[in-house]
């Protein structure tokens, strides 16, 4: 694919990049997706959050990220029950409403709402929809040698959609660019750790979020150009309280949300789209390519509610992030109805009153609108940290 | 009724009791005598491989439904809640979580804690559920990752590539886990001890799946709702045991018995139906009435596949092979439990076939995200290949706050009104054929 799917911020400044940017990912209508595949291309989406997306790209296809979006589930609704989270309905819209296209789906035993997407979805599509089995055991010595079969598992539905082998040539050149968006994308949260007041929250999520939605070296194109330029700038430090947000590991809030709490406080580290960033180092360009990405997986990547790992007790990994971030707070939020989620803020707020951190609770969901009561309790917690 | 019919007939629902009363007797004084448990789910227990170092099972699933069916899970819920837990996560996590708080005590008596958590993935929630005592007890827990079917249609088996990775990882985490166990109970593995266990497990699994055939019967010898959960309690609380066995092959003999003198339940049958889905706690003895009171029995479920960990495949270990065959049993068995919650059209139709259902009666749970997701789509899906009468109808197997017992009567007789209204376009349809 030589042609750019997302041209419309090349020669433009800094400022009118990033609104550019901010229209891309508000549009639903997933307009990158849409000029991927007139060129000719083929999509493998992937449900939130860990997916070797290196694998679909060898192959020369779009590694789609599914999240959701801020849509009405006008089809999707009777697919489903009434208790469950909203990623799950929108993420099936978008498919049924012919917003986005696909030629293959993959999701994960992430959570038991998610493992359930390959069948409703597989029931509604022709094109084959798969669960990807990650281990659930991360420490038995197995695991890796496991992955490793489940991936080239992959590898070979993925050649079958593509119609081209995925040789471990190609998987090298993949993990390559990869490498890079992963460092391109520590080099944004550290601008967010170090110099918060230089990127506003909303503009550092869109940043990121378009990797999900375009080809890596478009994505690693427009990180390399706009990095520098926010680094560059000259906006004032303000006395605002450091904040980690925890709790968007799947379904994400509204941009206006994390708007809205951007104005209150800085977010200096946060686990927004975490699966674009899972891998917390990069993987060795040499060897095995499987074998490196199915131990990246186990041994170099970060937590989450739904990665079960003894080496990792998520509320220690929180108390981690609040500590490398010099952060003063945590906004721990959860999705509604995402079990995981609410799950895990039980054992966060209780290690955070362990610790005497002070924290915000709060739940979101994709589609909500209305953001000023939530807004209003989030200046009081602040307020009341400040003149503490 | 005969002297034969008094002794046989019923038997197996008040064994079932005796026995499920003896189990919590035992596990009450292994609390009492501060004996340390391996909590266990039914989705994949290992239960074959625990007994053989001797640790106290428990099913936290199994008390708290039992919270339910006692009408004071409101309690436990609420305490949970209080404790931090969002109504929107799973009834029976924080039943569990209350009756930890409490000390282990729950309506049938107390349960000892644990020393180790030995689950599956079966469920994730199991996952998140084990993290809680890992926080609390300081307890080594082992997830024993049993991948599944990937995608509908595309099972492997003995000998496929993708299977035998798939044997090789669960093989290996079997060796890891006896080594935990080994370490946690301070006892030797002993691989006859296993033999043993499985042995009585085949004959459990050979007779739960000749019993769930027997309910092709006409009139159906069991209802697979309010008996198949007595029998489910048994299946899980007795795998491995000698006495677990005996029960299953006395119950087999029990249905035999009445299959061949057309003796049914207490329901005079009109329609068959089968069940999707987790039973309806809160009001159990309610929630069956709503059906056989307008002669509907249930003769199969989703749930006597899935809550009994895959067991009716019927799968039989090769005690040649102890370790290698538990985990091709484990693959198989615990896969088809989760195929029958995923991937279950194809499961459906064949049960429509084989037990000449009537209906299908999906009722996902507000609970339970991993049995609830897909059953909207799955009953379209079935609706599409097949002309089945089918009900949807939503509430919780444990929290009676999303319980209207009205609301479901209503949905209820409705889905009643058209089977018979069915059945007469279907005699209407014959007598004009004849004709």
């Amino acid at each position: 694919m030589t042609e750019a799917v997302f041209p419309e911020w090349r020669d433009k400044p800094l400022d009118e990049v990033l609104y550019e940017c901010r229209e891309l990912l508000e549009d639903t209508s997933f307009p990158t997706v849409r000029r991927w595949r007139e060129a000719g291309g083929k999509v493998v989406g992937h449900f939130q959050v860990y997916f070797p997306e290196e694998i679909a790209h060898a192959a020369g296809m779009l590694p789609f990220k599914v999240r959701g979006a801020p849509v009405e589930a006008t089809e999707a609704d009777s697919r489903f029950g009434s208790y469950l989270c909203s990623i799950l309905k929108t993420s099936l819209e978008l498919a049924l409403s012919n917003r986005v296209t696909l030629d293959m789906f993959v999701t994960h035993p992430i959570c038991d709402a998610a493992r359930n997407l390959a069948a409703v979805w597989g029931r509604n599509f022709e094109y084959p929809c798969q669960i990807l089995y990650l281990p659930q055991n991360a420490n038995s010595q197995h695991a890796a040698t496991y992955l490793r079969g489940e991936y080239d598992r992959v590898r070979r539905g993925i050649e079958a959609i593509a119609g081209c082998a995925v040789t471990d040539e190609a998987l090298r050149r993949s993990i390559g660019v990869f490498n890079e968006n992963r460092a391109l994308l520590r080099t944004l949260y550290r601008i967010k750790r170090e110099t918060p007041w230089l990127v506003s929250a909303e503009d550092a999520y869109v940043l990121l979020a378009l990797g999900g939605i375009i080809p890596r070296e478009e994505h690693n194109e427009l990180l390399r150009f706009t990095l520098p330029l926010i680094e560059q700038r000259t906006a004032k430090r303000q006395d605002r309280v450091r904040v980690v947000l925890e709790g968007a590991f799947c379904e994400q809030p509204p941009l206006d949300l994390i708007r809205a709490i951007g104005r209150s406080c800085y977010i200096v580290d946060d686990d927004l789209l975490i699966g674009l960033r899972w891998i917390l180092d990069d993987v060795p360009p040499a060897g095995d390519p499987l074998k490196s990405l199915a131990e990246a997986y186990l041994e170099c990547s970060t937590h989450s509610p739904v990665q079960h790992d003894l080496r990792k007790p998520k509320h220690e990994m929180l108390l981690a992030r609040l500590a490398n971030a010099n952060a003063d707070a945590a906004v721990v939020m959860a999705a509604k109805m995402c079990e995981p989620g609410l799950e895990e803020q039980v054992a966060y707020t209780q290690a955070l009153d362990q610790e005497s951190i002070p924290y915000f609770v709060s739940e979101f969901e994709e589609n909500m609108t209305s953001f000023d009561h939530l807004e209003i309790q989030l200046e009081t917690f602040i307020e009341n940290l400040l003149f503490d | 009724m005969t002297g034969t019919e008094q002794t046989i007939i019923g038997r197996g629902n008040k064994d079932g009791a005796r026995l499920f009363r003896e189990w919590f007797d035992e596990l009450n004084a292994a609390a009492e005598a501060n004996r340390p448990a391996a909590y266990v789910f039914v989705m994949g227990s290992f239960a074959e491989l625990l007994r053989a170092f001797d640790f106290p099972l428990v099913f936290p699933e199994i008390n708290s439904l039992q919270t339910a069916v006692r009408r004071v899970a409101h309690e436990y819920l609420n305490e949970a809640e209080d404790y931090g837990y969002s109504p929107d996560i799973c009834g029976y996590v924080k039943a569990d979580v209350a009756v930890q708080l409490r000390g282990g005590k729950h309506p049938m008596g107390r349960i000892p804690k644990p020393a180790i958590a030995v689950y599956t993935n079966a469920c994730n929630t199991y996952i998140k559920w084990a993290e809680i005592w890992e926080r609390m007890y300081k307890i080594p827990t082992f997830v024993l990752d049993i991948p599944g079917t990937r995608l509908a249609g595309g099972q492997t088996w003995p000998g496929d590539t993708d299977f035998e990775n798939d044997r090789r990882y669960v093989i290996g985490q079997l060796k890891e886990l006896i080594a935990l166990c080994e370490e946690v109970s301070g006892a030797r593995f002993d691989i006859d001890r296993l033999r043993e266990n499985m042995e009585h497990a085949n004959a459990m699994s050979v007779a739960w799946k000749q019993l769930l055939d027997l309910n092709q019967a006409r009139p159906s010898v069991f209802n697979a709702l309010s008996d198949g959960t007595i029998f489910l309690g048994v299946a899980n609380g007795f795998r491995g045991l000698r006495e677990g066995a005996a029960y299953f092959e006395d119950l087999v003999e029990e249905m035999q018995f009445k299959a061949q003198r057309g003796i049914g339940t207490l329901t005079e049958e009109r329609y068959r139906l089968i069940f999707v889905g987790v039973p309806c706690y809160p009001i159990f003895r309610r929630f069956n009435e709503l059906f056989t009171e307008s002669g509907g029995t249930f003769v199969n479920s989703t749930y006597l596949w899935f809550a009994s960990g895959g067991s009716n495949v019927g799968f039989e270990y090769d005690l040649a092979h102890p370790i290698e065959s538990l985990a091709e049993g484990v693959l198989i068995g615990v896969r088809d439990a989760m195929d029958s919650m995923f991937f279950q059209t194809k499961i459906l139709i064949d049960m429509i076939d084989d037990y000449h259902a009537d209906g299908v009666v999906y009722h996902p749970i507000k609970s339970c995200r991993t049995v609830s997701t897909g059953l909207a789509d799955s009953r379209r899906d079935l609706m599409r290949r097949r002309d089945t009468a089918t009900l949807f109808i939503e509430s919780d197997m444990m929290d009676r706050r999303v319980v209207s017992e009205a609301q479901l009567k209503n949905r209820v007789d409705a889905f009643f009104e058209g089977l018979a209204t069915r059945r007469r376009q279907a005699a209407l349809g014959s007598a004009r054929l004849s004709t």
